[in-house]
């Protein structure tokens, strides 16, 4: 923590520390996109096919639910909460889709159900957080496995299938392209959170909650209320991103949407939100959503296997956390021999 | 001069704890110590020597260069230039372990203990004593920890683990680890800050024991009172300078304000405001399980009520009780005639109050964000419309209050860890007042901040009340509380024992309702 | 994270308790005890609907089903009291278990020491460059471990299918670790139990031990003190990586196959272990022990489930709920013993 003197000013603690909140983040948006810039060049040099109509749809395809899912777990991390029960209440709600399904109901109310099922999730999810004050990482780890087993319980081992596929649209043609549903309703999502965020004074108490929770309360801001409805927006989106995901996979069955919760994690953490709550931008996550469909249409293109993708996911995911930290490392180390060579007997 | 002083310390010594004779030689002696931050100067050519034996308070404004020199000596620093000596022999304090090692220790205003661990086990982590293959010996833990508690002359219990100790007490384990380090200069920041009056008379009796075992103990402290209690000396310093030490025997409290600020100070006059307003405030039979008990009192508008009484008796439970922080278990809170129903900052807010917090940095600021964003924290929906933030009004918003509470910054945008704890303040009044509030709950109002400042906050409180506003104040610092306050009530151990009124308080009969001891009314 | 005083469990470890503490503090304690007397209930509860349960064979089984978990949760509790996260360790496993097999079909004739030996240098490297990176990096363990599990998933999927592990790959001496027992119990358990009883002397009689401990109490704290904080991590890493290793050898002679799953997920159970072992989840206290008897508690529960009769498919809902009620106890302790530790404080400065 920076000490003072009376003309007010600050002193550094390192000299590396920019002073602006903000210009910190616009480089990193900064550096996503050239990222992005990068991977699609990368692709459209190895790859012939690459701006064609099927490659931006099945791109979008892939990343569409996972993307979606990381709206509201950006503005969870952002309030120093987690909630890593997101891939099961997508299976729980394709599940229920499924379980509603094969007994004869209308897919319109089912729908409906499942949205209410991942709201009532939420709920529980919030109300451990907020009402008995439970650490966000531990519950959400318990309710990860009982949102997926009571998903287990609904559908047992049934798979359900020959969803009415023509009640939705598969594509929503822009231009000469198409670009699939899931990734089109993801765009417009992020715009309308995107705007919540850094326009509103709901964005404003979200940072506010998560540099200091007790101020924050203090000021008036209602944390706990505003946690709990995190919770739940993040219940009913990974419902509707399981309804999605159940039409795109023609199917549902107990192990729908297994591990998608480190994805979403990922694409958040690659966007630039701060694991310790109170950072990160809605443009950061859009923009590292984009990079996973990029990079991975691209790898899938020239024949790179789901495993490899993987690895550079991974990797990915470590460069974000290493970089900002590189240059604060070396300062570090610099410090650190300064100092010794400064000891002289 | 050193024997003079030395001289000094043992007449006055006589008859109190017997210690050995002071050594005239120095224990540590600092000479033209110089450190920069950048293009600030925080420390330019200061020289401080303590003797063993002797409590050496270190006075002077916020940015007087206090903290900086502190730190110098715990090691957290290195100086630019200069050259620190530790009897009789240079050293290189360069880290804090190197200092712990040479023999200085720092008893921080926070204590920072392991709450998950033992009390012996926070003294002794990283030197725990070893058995047999170099397992840590428990019993021969315990048995030195106890044994320095015994010499300290308290009674903590070194198995007992360290959640859940008073700050009071952690301080006492934190001396006890500067014992067990064999600390020779023993450094207290503030460290009376949340003791209560028994819990400092017991610092005092253990700052006494150190001295007659032939430590020094450097004294930092805002509270002069105590300073000229307790320490034989003084320093003072005053925009990164020495400015002179004295012996308190031979100054007084205005002289050494005077050396400190560098000027005389105006204190607040009286409040001027119209006594005679409606209640804003009325509070009946307020409540607490075990926390307070059948508090009723008034706040009229125009008028400063100060809570006084001990730490510990209750005062912020009232107000955040009053402010909906914390339930209450009866009673009830009315503002401007309407009771407050459910207990919460917002319905207070909604109300027209604010309550201005004890702890500016956790519950006052949030320390990472801008500086107008600070001020427009509470008044966002004001500022929003259809829930959007308007930027230019925020901007404005901060940039009208920043200018007439004089605050001191560089660029609104700049996060408050920029600001001095003075202008910080200055930022969480800010805050409250773009409510325009009715009533004003405010917490310790000037606590670690330096004088100067702390005159203009005087001052814009009883501008406040002036202009209508209704004020309660809770103050441990008596000269605040007379100075300023139309009324004063006092609670002692959850209960309100007595009212002042402006004429009749003093600080006796103050202190003795904080202990319990309400006048007697004559028949 | 700023520390308040107030905010993480109370230590557990045994002997902290003072001359006076009230009956809840001492409960607190010895969370030991009671997942211990738990799983008595539990067992004793589902042998009486289910006798076999109480048999030998099926008690075999209770016992080395969760040696592998176990394994994973010593290292991981060393990890979660230093107030960190190891995600790799289920990948890990996976990398060891693929690894050890890759060697002997190069080397059938491996001593099974030397195979348990190499699965475990296997995952201390791994654990070298988590270490490496969280430690004097200093990024966060969450993120860190998150991409390494990518990263290392990613590895073995490529790799296991370039040779194919099996059982007759695997000497039977190898095999029969997975196996056999040693007077009664599985020697995998003895494995297991072993590493309990060092690992949990050691955390409680060595000073690296205790300073992880501080570390995840109050990391401002440690810093000033002197600790050597990126040095207890990185060994916090190391540890948890070698243990892994070690879990993936043990594992590769129960199963004798490797596939591209092998250890998925087992990261979480290995956090769920822990937190129902009392072991906090922002650090600074709870033991190997409690972890070991949390994961055998989790274990049992699912096998309890089996033998009375409940469907498999609530396998996964009641040891998510029982997670959830573990956190909720331990939230619920936390909340009570403070409001006593208050009182009590509250009494004293009276006088």
């Amino acid at each position: 923590m920076a000490d003072t003197n009376s003309i007010g000013m600050s002193e550094p603690l390192t000299d590396l520390e920019p002073r602006v909140g903000l210009v910190k983040l616009v480089r990193w948006e900064s550096g996503l996109v050239i990222v992005l810039i990068a991977c699609i060049i990368c692709g459209a040099l190895t790859f012939k096919y690459f701006f064609t109509p099927q490659t931006i749809f099945f791109s979008g395809l892939d990343i569409g639910e996972i993307a979606m899912m990381a709206l509201p777990m950006t503005f969870i991390i952002i309030t120093g909460e987690i909630d890593l029960s997101v891939a099961s209440m997508l299976g729980l709600s394709a599940s229920t889709l499924g379980y509603l399904f094969l007994h004869g109901w209308n897919i319109w109310p089912a729908m409906i159900v499942c949205l209410i099922v991942g709201a009532l999730a939420g709920a529980f999810n919030g109300m451990l957080v907020t009402r008995f004050g439970l650490p966000s990482i531990a519950v959400t780890i318990g309710t990860l496995s009982l949102y997926r087993g009571i998903a287990s319980i609904i559908l047992g081992t049934n798979t359900a299938v020959g969803f009415p596929l023509s009640t939705l649209k598969l594509s929503l043609p822009i231009g000469k392209s198409e670009i699939a549903y899931d990734f089109a309703i993801f765009i417009v999502m992020s715009i309308a959170f995107g705007v919540v965020l850094h326009l509103t004074s709901f964005g404003r108490s979200l940072y506010a909650i998560g540099l200091q929770k007790e101020t924050a309360y203090f000021s008036g801001i209602q944390v706990n209320r505003i946690k709990f409805r995190l919770y739940i927006l993040s219940g009913v989106v990974c419902a509707f991103a399981g309804i999605l995901y159940t039409y795109q996979e023609a199917s549902a069955n107990n192990s729908t949407g297994i591990g998608l919760e480190l994805n979403v994690v990922a694409i958040a953490l690659l966007g630039g939100v701060s694991i310790f709550g109170g950072r990160g931008t809605i443009i950061g996550v859009v923009l590292a959503a984009c990079i996973m469909a990029v990079l991975t249409t691209w790898l899938t293109d020239i024949d790179v296997s789901g495993e490899v993708q993987s690895i550079i996911v991974g990797g990915l995911l470590l460069l974000s956390v290493l970089v900002p930290n590189a240059k604060d490392g070396f300062g570090r180390i610099r410090a650190v021999l300064r100092r010794r060579s400064a000891v002289s007997p | 001069m050193g024997e003079a002083v030395s001289q000094g310390i043992n007449e006055e010594a006589a008859g109190a704890v017997p210690h050995p004779p002071v050594d005239p030689k120095p224990l540590l002696v600092v000479e033209h110590a110089t450190k920069s931050f950048g293009a600030v100067r925080a420390l330019n050519d200061v020289s401080i020597e303590l003797l063993r034996g002797e409590a050496h308070a270190l006075l002077g404004e916020n940015g007087a260069g206090k903290s900086t020199l502190v730190k110098i000596l715990a090691g957290v620093y290195q100086p630019d230039g200069g050259s620190i000596y530790l009897d009789g022999a240079r050293v290189q304090l360069t880290s804090p372990a190197a200092a712990r090692d040479a023999g200085v220790s720092v008893i921080y205003q926070e204590p920072t203990l392991f709450p998950d661990l033992t009390v012996a086990e926070n003294i002794f982590m990283g030197r725990q004593p070893l058995k047999s293959g170099r397992r840590i010996d428990r019993s021969k833990m315990m048995k030195v920890a106890n044994d320095a508690f015994t010499r300290l002359g308290v009674h903590i219990e070194a198995s007992r683990v360290a959640r859940g100790l008073s700050v009071a007490d952690q301080q006492i384990v934190e001396i006890a680890k500067s014992i067990s380090f064999n600390a020779q200069v023993i450094i207290m920041d503030e460290p009376t800050a949340a003791l209560t009056e028994v819990e400092v008379e017991r610092l005092f009796d253990v700052v006494k024991t150190l001295r007659s075992q032939g430590a020094a103990v450097m004294y930092v402290s805002h509270r002069l009172q105590e300073v000229f209690d307790i320490c034989q000396r003084v320093t003072i310093l005053r925009d990164g300078a020495f400015v002179k030490t004295s012996l308190t025997a031979d100054t007084n409290i205005d002289e050494v304000i005077r050396s400190m600020v560098g000027r005389d100070v105006v204190a607040a006059t009286s409040t001027g405001g119209d006594a005679t307003g409606e209640n804003v405030l009325e509070v009946e039979r307020l409540t607490r399980e075990g926390i307070f008990t059948d508090i009723s009192f008034n706040v009229r508008a125009g008028e400063i009520v100060a809570l006084a009484g001990l730490v510990g008796a209750g005062r912020t439970e009232v107000a955040r009780g009053i402010f909906g922080i914390d339930r209450v278990d009866a009673g009830s809170v009315k503002v401007g005639g309407k009771k407050l129903k459910n207990a919460s900052p917002i319905s207070a807010m909604n109300a027209g109050v604010g309550f201005v917090p004890e702890d500016r940095r956790q519950q006052g600021l949030v320390m990472e964000m801008a500086i107008d964003r600070n001020v427009a924290l509470a008044s966002l929906r004001g500022l929003s419309r259809f829930g959007f933030v308007r930027k230019a009004s925020e901007r404005k918003l901060a940039y009208d209050w920043s200018t007439r509470l004089s605050l001191k910054y560089g660029r609104l945008s700049n996060t408050v860890t920029t600001l001095s704890g003075g202008n910080q303040q200055k930022v969480v009044l800010a805050k409250w007042l773009a409510r325009r509030p009715r009533l004003l709950i405010i917490d310790e109002p000037t606590r670690g901040i330096d004088i100067g400042t702390k005159a203009e906050v005087h001052r814009l409180l009883t501008e406040l009340v002036s202009q209508g506003v209704a004020v309660l104040m809770i103050s441990s610092e008596m000269p605040e509380v007379l100075q300023i306050s139309d009324r004063i009530l006092v609670l002692c151990e959850g209960r309100l024992i007595d009212e002042f009124s402006r004429e009749d308080a003093n600080e006796n009969a103050i202190m003795r309702a904080a202990t319990g001891f309400a006048r007697v009314t004559a028949s | 994270m700023s520390q308040n005083l107030d905010e993480v469990a109370p230590t557990l470890s045994v002997g902290a308790a003072g001359p006076k503490t009230p009956l809840i503090l001492k409960l607190v304690r010895f969370r030991e005890f009671a997942i211990l007397f738990a799983l008595i209930v539990v067992f004793a509860a589902t042998s009486i609907k289910n006798t076999s349960f109480a048999s030998s064979s099926s008690i075999q089984g209770l016992l080395s089903g969760p040696a592998v978990i176990i394994l994973i949760a010593v290292g991981e509790t060393l990890v979660i009291i230093t107030r960190n996260v190891d995600l790799t360790v289920g990948s890990v496993l996976g990398l060891s278990a693929y690894l050890v097999g890759d060697l002997y079909v190069h080397y059938p004739h491996t001593p099974v020491i030397v195979a348990l030996l190499f699965g475990t240098v296997v995952g201390a490297v791994c654990g070298v460059v988590t270490g490496v990176i969280v430690a004097y990096a200093r990024v966060p363990s969450l993120a860190v471990t998150l991409g390494l599990l990518y990263i290392i998933r990613g590895v073995v999927a490529v790799i296991v299918n370039a040779v194919q592990i099996n059982a007759t790959s695997l000497p039977t001496g190898f095999i029969n670790v997975g196996a056999n027992n040693f007077i009664g119990i599985p020697i995998m358990m003895w494995v297991a139990i072993v590493v309990v009883a060092v690992v949990g002397y050691a955390m409680r009689n060595f000073r690296a031990a205790r300073e992880m401990y501080a570390i995840g109490s109050n990391p401002e704290a440690a810093v000033l003190a002197g600790i050597r904080v990126q040095r207890r991590i990185f060994g916090a890493f190391v540890t948890s990586g070698a243990l892994a290793g070690l879990a993936g050898a043990l594992w590769l002679a129960e199963f004798a196959t490797v596939g591209s799953t092998a250890g998925t997920g087992y990261e979480l159970d290995a956090v769920a272990a822990a937190v129902v072992g009392g072991v906090a989840i922002f650090g600074g206290s709870g033991t190997v022990l409690g972890a070991a008897l949390g994961a055998l508690f989790l274990n049992t529960i699912n096998q309890a489930l089996v033998a009375a009769g409940v469907s498999s498919f609530w396998d996964e809902a009641v040891a998510g709920l029982l997670l959830v009620l573990a956190i909720a106890f331990d939230r619920y302790l936390i909340v009570r013993s403070e409001r006593i530790l208050r009182v009590e404080g509250r009494e004293r400065g009276r006088h």
